[in-house]
């Protein structure tokens, strides 16, 4: 089973270890990772800021890279959704690309469905001791209807305990650009994730999403919360840690 | 109404600095979306039924046409007068006409967002004709001469507190607290009103073709009463709200007050088919409805059409969390939250609202509670689209998105600054790992760190793990 990983953006230059996660997993589990090194980003901030046309020229490189994988595996909701939610329609001026972005979308997956999905996966390497709770983050949850599906990976995580926040599925504020267009009400919505994560008062709150981290990971150390660990679902899963390399 | 959408960002800051806003928004969550979640569940087909609103919806944008002269001719059979109005001006017009003609010096409405678009209760003063809106949320900022905040919830902006004391300098009786009697000092101070009033003015939920019946969904009575003490009765609809059957009507109902307030059926349902009937003990003698365009048909000709499957509940907004943190007066005008991100760049022009499609994480909490299922985070970035091609955003973001695309269909440059800002991030972040200050992303770390990366990039780890 040839498993294409496009790795992300985001993952690639602010979280690594995530992506060296994904590898691992799907290794483990006996497929045959390809990672396309001329891989860069999915379209999606040229996408959600209304450039069309810069979006879709990222599609097709996408489109061209992964066409030789069975699957294509994404440890990211939001990219995971853009690619099988939005390709689709992004690319309908190219009528000659249809079957092929169709072929694409219906074989793209995000990391956590695939591993309970398509991989069925038992066993995991990783053990985290203590409590996290996870966060739901919007792309993954609304598009992809990724739920159980990381709750269930990491109930096989030794010496882990589940506890699940007030409003798991409330979005953090991130939303791409718009953490930075709208940088107060970003922040705002953002302090309502914290609150809801420091009530619960897990070691970590755990999700799918480094842009997603990378908010409330910044929003809870400028509170002054110091303490709190923000983890890839991939990273307890994998074992492994976001280390200075 | 005045657009003030441009200053979305200004009026953002300051609803975040307001305390007593928080406080008042603190219910929307508690109340509003918590409501919804429950009462939905009565419905074990929730889903089909969205689909069949959605499909109802569109059957009736797709005939609108066919389904306004029938709505017209059933309404006219009945001894209803009806009246075409092409713009917010129309309206105005048509309804101090009409007014004058019946020589009247006072108006009572119930709830109209429609009216709130055409500004008609400035134009009826200005004219010189006393206009009181009787619904509590409408009654209480028409006394505090403000806007509605909420499409169905007008005055959620304001506490309880605010409102007791809006009360006593009004109504000039000792300060209530308690909510029940607040409510029934309105309800005296308002009935006077009900029992004079020469006109009454109400909106439309729908419009039903097949028997000419105009319809609203209240929980006071002040609707009903309205529909049925003054003497002349109009009701000012927009064309989108046309259904073909009263059956369409009965089964979106069970979508609508489920995902406005969380309830099963709202307290009263008023049908009108035409004015008082001979053997009827009440109702107008007059009945006008004026049907309004101001801006749909140019939307129903547009890629936003979804938009005008729209029932009004207000769940969109109740769920979005910019709007649960903002409130509705910074979104500038009529409609907030993510249907008014559409309506408002719609109806008013993109380039009065530029920031409002924008102004949404696209977390799709609305599209997913939308009972008639617009694609609201798509609409949004339709509009967003047309910014950058009719050339509406700042230079600035052009440039700087237009140089990311560029690197990025290029990964021999793109790896190269990206292994550079891994170095800088890492270097940056010192030993707590963490970036306080983002040369030229000040707007990220005003109010957040930056988790600092950790120095190689994925792609250069790859490479030596080979």
């Amino acid at each position: 089973m040839r498993v294409g990983l496009f790795v992300t953006c985001l993952v690639d230059l602010m979280r690594p270890s995530v992506g060296l996660s994904a590898l691992k997993l799907l290794e483990d589990a006996g497929c045959e990772v390809l990672v396309p090194a001329t891989q860069t980003c999915c379209g999606q901030p040229a996408y959600n800021s209304g450039d069309r046309r810069a979006a879709q020229a990222l599609a097709r490189k996408v489109l061209r890279e992964f066409s030789s994988c069975d699957y294509v595996v994404v440890p990211s909701g939001s990219c995971g959704g853009m690619i099988k939610v939005h390709y689709v329609q992004l690319l309908e001026e190219f009528p000659e690309l249809r079957s092929e972005v169709e072929h694409l979308a219906h074989n793209v997956w995000e990391l956590a469905d695939f591993l309970v999905s398509v991989l069925a996966v038992q066993r995991v390497a990783g053990r985290f001791e203590g409590t996290v709770t996870y966060h739901d983050c919007c792309s993954g949850l609304r598009e992809l209807g990724v739920k159980l599906q990381p709750r269930e990976l990491l109930a096989k995580v030794p010496g882990l305990t589940l506890r699940e926040m007030g409003s798991p599925e409330q979005c953090c504020g991130f939303g791409g650009t718009f953490a930075v267009k709208f940088g107060d009400i970003s922040a705002h919505i953002a302090d309502e994730k914290c609150a809801d994560i420091a009530h619960t008062g897990a070691d970590a709150v755990v999700l799918g999403d480094v842009g997603c981290m990378l908010n409330i990971e910044g929003r809870l150390r400028r509170r002054g919360d110091a303490q709190t660990k923000v983890v890839h679902f991939a990273e307890i899963l994998a074992g492994v840690t976001n280390d200075p390399s | 109404m005045q657009v003030t959408s441009q200053q979305f960002k200004r009026k953002a800051a300051e609803a975040l600095a307001n305390p007593k806003l928080r406080k008042a928004l603190s219910n929307l969550r508690a109340r509003m979306v918590i409501g919804r979640a429950q009462s939905v569940l009565e419905l074990d087909n929730l889903e089909q039924i969205r689909e069949a609103a959605k499909s109802a919806r569109d059957f009736a944008l797709a005939h609108l046409d066919h389904l306004l002269e029938q709505f017209e001719r059933n309404a006219c059979a009945r001894g209803a007068q009806v009246h075409w109005a092409e713009t917010g001006d129309d309206v105005n017009r048509l309804v101090l006409e009409i007014a004058r003609r019946n020589a009247v010096r006072k108006i009572i409405k119930s709830k109209s967002m429609l009216g709130e678009e055409t500004g008609l209760n400035h134009y009826l003063e200005a004219a010189g004709i006393e206009v009181r809106e009787t619904d509590l949320g409408e009654y209480i900022i028409q006394e505090a001469r403000e806007t509605p905040s909420h499409i169905i919830a007008p005055a959620i902006h304001r506490t309880a507190d605010e409102i007791a004391d809006l009360f006593q300098q009004k109504h000039k009786l000792p300060r209530k607290t308690d909510i029940g009697e607040m409510t029934r000092e309105a309800r005296m101070v308002l009935r006077p009103h009900f029992l004079t009033a020469d006109m009454g003015i109400t909106g439309a939920n729908f419009l039903v073709a097949e028997s000419g019946t105009s319809m609203i969904v209240t929980n006071e009575g002040n609707g009903r009463m309205t529909t049925t003490l003054p003497r002349v009765h109009v009701a000012i609809a927009g064309i989108e709200k046309v259904l073909p059957t009263l059956e369409d009507v009965a089964f979106i109902l069970r979508l609508l007050t489920r995902s406005a307030t969380g309830q099963s059926i709202s307290n009263y349902l008023t049908f009108t088919t035409g004015p008082k009937q001979a053997g009827d003990k009440d109702g107008p003698d007059e009945f006008h409805i004026i049907l309004v365009d101001a801006g749909r048909t140019r939307v129903l000709a547009s890629d936003l059409r979804a938009a005008l499957r729209c029932i009004r509940c207000g769940a969109c907004m109740n769920h979005c969390p910019v709007y649960q943190s903002v409130g509705g007066h910074a979104y500038g005008w009529v409609y907030p939250g993510p249907i008014g991100a559409v309506l408002t760049p719609a109806y008013v022009g993109l380039e009065n609202a530029l920031d409002l499609p924008n102004a949404a994480t696209m977390c799709n909490q609305c599209g997913v509670v939308c009972p008639v299922k617009i694609p609201l985070p798509d609409l949004m970035r339709k509009l967003r689209e047309q910014q950058v091609e009719r050339g509406l955003r700042p230079w600035s973001e052009r440039l700087a998105l237009r140089f990311w695309a560029w690197v990025a269909l290029r990964p021999a440059a793109y790896a190269w600054i990206a292994r550079l800002l891994a170095a800088v991030g890492r270097w940056a972040g010192g030993s707590m790992r963490l970036m306080h200050k983002l040369p030229g992303g000040a707007s990220w770390s005003r109010y957040r760190d930056m988790p600092a990366p950790p120095g190689k990039t994925f792609r250069e780890l790859y490479r030596r793990r080979k």
